[in-house]
């Protein structure tokens, strides 16, 4: 069975006839959005993450169907007039980034999170429960805290 | 100046920003999908097997069983050549199997139009077993009448050593001796990106495979041994890779690529394997069992170590004995003035097939005697710091094991370092009164050596070419692979400090691909920046040469008083005055009509060296003993890596290897049913290695020694760091419960049984 939907990806419109039992993953891969990445396609590392709406959402297990109307962002899309974000610069700064595999999906999480609570006074602690969806197994997550604690305080 | 400052990663940008481009994210047309027909038991043969539901599919294009498969046994451990046959791997694979060795043997394979399809199809393959009885723990696997699990029997290798005087000997002078018996687990690497290779050919008979893999030259190898298919037409490119820990130093699935590839008319073929296929049939970590017995003196002199381990492999050898021998030999070098007897072996399982993984087997074995020197320092009444910095080796001691000097040995002052850093004295005196309650605190520590290679067990060589090109800049091109721990970066710093020429201008080509980049073995070994930061050196300063020797030509100036400076070509008296800028000199060198030609150097380069690496662990912990709960208050590693070429990227390899130390000592575990061989948790959810909420703050501090045998001074540190955190944190335990811990992990559900053992609950 196919469906059409209409959906902005990084501030581009788009209208596709999909078959519905493709994920979201799938669909924005198969678009050349391939920073969103498959780890385990059941929602246990969180490298699929992309902001549908400005909330994380692990793209493997989140139906193509379901964006019909919504608006989503990746990391290709945080790239503003070819200056990265401030959380892409802060992840690179903190030496946050290794493999790389997981870090798009990370830099999601970080910047709904970043966005969320922008000028707060935020505890280790609390960056930590709004991170436990992604899974990394290079950095052992310290740099990844050092990278989101230097985006709140600026 | 580039070494020793943390400059920006080299493919930072690239990773942050989604462009750097993994295997799976390269489209190719008409790419068909191959999925695996896995045994669904543990130890077993086939006796039937049937493919026609299957093969009428829509969308099935081909399926190949063990009936269609080479029969030529062939070894995937990524070592290099053993030009000496007796010490060559163990040969005891084929592509497809009809004897089963663990849950998830590879029987037959299904491609298909999609991975969907191939999937579906993969499950319609029917199959019959002769089942037999699984073979899980060391004593049914060793049983005089257990089953061989390959033809040659259960034990794939065993050695052992007496160095250093004689036990016999040691023992009598020994005033305090103790016996303990000690476990580790069998652990995953968990890489984000799991394995996944395609192949296609092109030009006539030439494969080509694009793999994640840490070994490419290796790989290509292996798949020539695998499908009898010449060396020379095969390529494999390596593009940047998700992690891989030791797991992808190991030909797993290129060898059935290009098989499929080359059965199938050359149609591009990818198989990508699923988590649950990565961690329950790839590779592990050898589970240990070791049982060690230690002698001191009532002063703390330490007189001997006595190990005797059994490494279980599991299915197949892969790496297989050499896992034991090479985490063995560390602790000669830990503590070189003992006695040290080492008895060793390594046997088949049905179960996950192990391999490398981060620090080879050293983990394992420094689990084992951190755990004996501790508890040899608590019934002697001697500090446990006090009694490694009595006992540990200082520059200049004799290896026992191989009688080589060592050099530079950090060791004593990493203990001193981290004992003023953490504070250990003030912790002791606060915690006294900590020991009793629902939650005790206590205090560890726990130190190791490691190597920056695998010299002289293998050969070391690495090679480097470097081009100027016309607009100035340089390439590097390296075998020596990137997989996330920052070796490009490192090569790139060692480029441009020793020609002079700006970091931002020298760039390291990514992206291996046998038939350019010149030979190397890989990353394996933590041997990258010691073993081919040499050879780098070395064609950077030929390529300096070349430079000034050719501005000599242009300028009419005399190429010793010259020098470059970053961008340009300046006088080494006046370095504010500009001669020639590179871009001229490369374009002249270029495209003048009657002088030049392209300047390049190109090194290939052996090392007969090998430098022991130091460090060690402080840890605090909260113990809470009514949930059985461990939780870190503090955490510091303290390394002697000796010169640090990036301070940023190597905090990030202290913190990453001590993240998966604490995953090993507290939570990881792969289970498998000791009957039946069956896996229990091959998923992320199960396998529960920790989540950013799981970890402590990490904290690292350097001692840098200037290690003479290499380029830069450097020496290993991509695997170290994951070495000494479970010993410290199992020996912090010790100190707040006073129950000791002897196996891992010391996760609730297995301190429970010791803690109740103990009378604590």
């Amino acid at each position: 069975m196919r469906e059409t939907i209409s959906f902005v990806v990084n501030g581009e419109h788009y209208s596709k006839n999909i078959d519905v039992r493709l994920s979201l993953l799938e669909l924005l891969r198969e678009e050349g959005l391939t920073s969103v990445k498959h780890g385990c396609g059941v929602g246990e590392c969180g490298a699929c993450t992309v902001l549908i709406d400005n909330t994380p959402i692990d793209s493997c297990m989140y139906l193509a169907v379901w964006v019909d109307g919504k608006t989503i962002r990746t990391v290709e899309g945080e790239i503003k007039d070819g200056k990265i974000s401030q959380v892409q610069q802060s992840y690179i700064d903190a030496g946050a980034v290794q493999c790389g595999y997981c870090t798009p999906g990370f830099i999601m999480t970080s910047t709904a999170f970043v966005e969320k609570h922008k000028g707060q006074n935020v505890d280790r602690d609390e960056i930590r429960k709004e991170h436990a969806g992604n899974l990394c197994r290079c950095t052992g997550y310290e740099t990844i805290i050092c990278a989101v604690e230097s985006c709140l305080k600026d | 100046m580039s070494v020793g400052i943390a400059v920006e990663r080299k493919d930072a940008l690239a990773k942050v920003s989604g462009r750097a481009k993994f295997t799976e994210d390269f489209s190719v047309k008409g790419l068909k999908h191959a999925v695996y027909v896995r045994s669904t038991i543990a130890h077993g043969r086939v006796i039937k097997i049937d493919t026609q539901k299957a093969r009428e599919i829509e969308g099935v294009r081909a399926i190949f069983t063990y009936e269609d498969v080479p029969k030529n046994l062939f070894a995937t451990a990524g070592h290099p050549y053993a030009i000496d046959r007796a010490a060559a791997d163990v040969a005891d694979r084929l592509m497809l199997t009809q004897d089963i060795r663990l849950e998830g043997d590879e029987i037959a394979i299904v491609v298909a139009d999609t991975e969907l399809i191939a999937h579906r199809a993969a499950a319609q393959v029917e199959v019959e077993y002769e089942p037999y009885a699984a073979l899980v723990t060391p004593e049914a696997i060793l049983a005089p009448d257990a089953r061989k699990i390959h033809p040659g029997g259960n034990v794939v290798g065993a050695h052992s050593y007496e160095v250093g005087g004689e036990i016999k000997t040691a023992e009598k002078e020994a005033e305090i001796v103790l016996e303990g018996e000690y476990s580790t687990a069998m652990v995953q690497h968990c890489h984000l990106e799991n394995h996944i290779a395609y192949a296609y050919m092109e030009d006539g008979d030439n494969i080509i495979i694009v793999s994640s893999t840490q070994i490419p030259h290796i790989s290509r190898r292996i798949v020539s041994e695998a499908i009898n298919f010449p060396l020379g037409n095969i390529k494999v490119v390596k593009p940047f890779i998700g992690g891989g820990f030791g797991a992808k130093q190991d030909v797993i699935i290129e060898p059935i690529v290009a098989f499929l590839t080359m059965k199938m008319n050359g149609t591009p073929v990818q198989l990508n394997l699923s988590r649950e296929e990565t961690i329950a049939t790839t590779r592990t970590r050898h589970p240990f069992y070791g049982k060690a017995k230690g002698g001191m003196t009532r002063e703390g002199e330490l007189k001997f170590l006595d190990l005797d381990v059994v490494s279980v492999t599991g299915a197949y050898a892969s790496h297989g004995h050499s896992i034991a021998i090479a985490g063995g030999s560390k602790t000669c070098t830990m503590y070189p003035r003992a006695v040290i007897r080492y008895n060793a072996k390594t046997i088949y399982a049905n179960m996950p097939c192990a391999g490398a993984m981060r620090a080879y087997g050293t983990p394992q074995v420094v689990f084992i005697t951190e755990c004996l020197m501790e508890d040899m320092a608590r019934k002697a009444g001697i500090d446990p710091l006090d009694f490694r910095i009595k006992n540990v080796g200082l520059p200049g001691d004799t290896n026992p094991y191989n009688k080589q000097k060592i050099l530079t040995h950090g060791l004593q002052e990493c203990l001193i370092k981290g004992r003023e850093l953490f504070d250990w004295d003030g912790k002791k005196a606060a915690y006294v009164d900590k020991k009793t309650g629902v939650i005790r605190s206590g205090i560890g520590v726990a130190c190791f050596s490691y190597a920056s290679g695998t010299y002289p067990g293998n050969v070391e060589i690495a090679s480097c070419r470097l081009i100027l090109n016309p607009d100035g800049s340089v390439h590097v091109h390296v075998g020596a692979t990137e997989i996330g721990q920052g070796s490009d970066t490192a090569f790139a710093q060692m480029a441009a400090e020793t020609t002079g020429i700006n970091y931002a201008d020298v760039k390291v080509i990514s992206t291996q691909d046998t038939d350019y980049t010149p030979f190397d073995t890989g990353a394996y070994a933590s041997r990258q920046t010691y073993v081919n930061g040499q050879a780098v050196y070395k064609a950077a300063v030929e390529l300096r040469e070349k430079i000034l020797s050719y501005a000599e030509k242009v300028t009419g100036q005399a190429k010793e008083a010259l020098t470059i400076a970053g961008d340009r070509v300046v006088y080494h008296a006046q370095p504010e005055t500009m001669l020639i800028t590179l871009r001229d000199l490369a374009t002249d060198s270029y495209y003048h009509k009657n002088r030049g030609g392209q300047i390049t150097s190109e090194v290939s380069f052996k090392t007969q060296t090998n430098a022991p690496s130091f460090g060690c662990t402080f840890v605090a912990v909260d113990v809470d003993i009514e949930l059985c709960k461990v939780t870190i208050k503090q955490i510091i590693n303290v390394h002697d890596s000796g010169k640090i070429i990036n301070p940023m990227t190597a905090k990030g390899q202290v913190h990453g290897g001590m993240f998966m130390s604490i995953g090993a000592a507290l939570f990881e575990e792969l289970l498998v049913d000791e009957t039946s061989g069956r896996i229990y948790n091959n998923n992320l959810l199960d396998y529960k290695f920790p989540t950013i909420t799981d970890m402590p703050d990490l904290d690292c501090a350097f001692v840098e020694t200037d290690e003479p045998t290499s380029s830069y001074g450097v020496k290993s540190l991509g695997e170290p760091p994951t070495i000494s955190p479970a010993p410290a944190i199992r020996n912090a335990i010790l100190d707040a419960t006073g129950v000791a811990p002897d196996r891992l992990p010391m996760s609730p559900k297995n301190l429970f049984e010791q803690f109740k053992q103990a009378g604590l609950i």
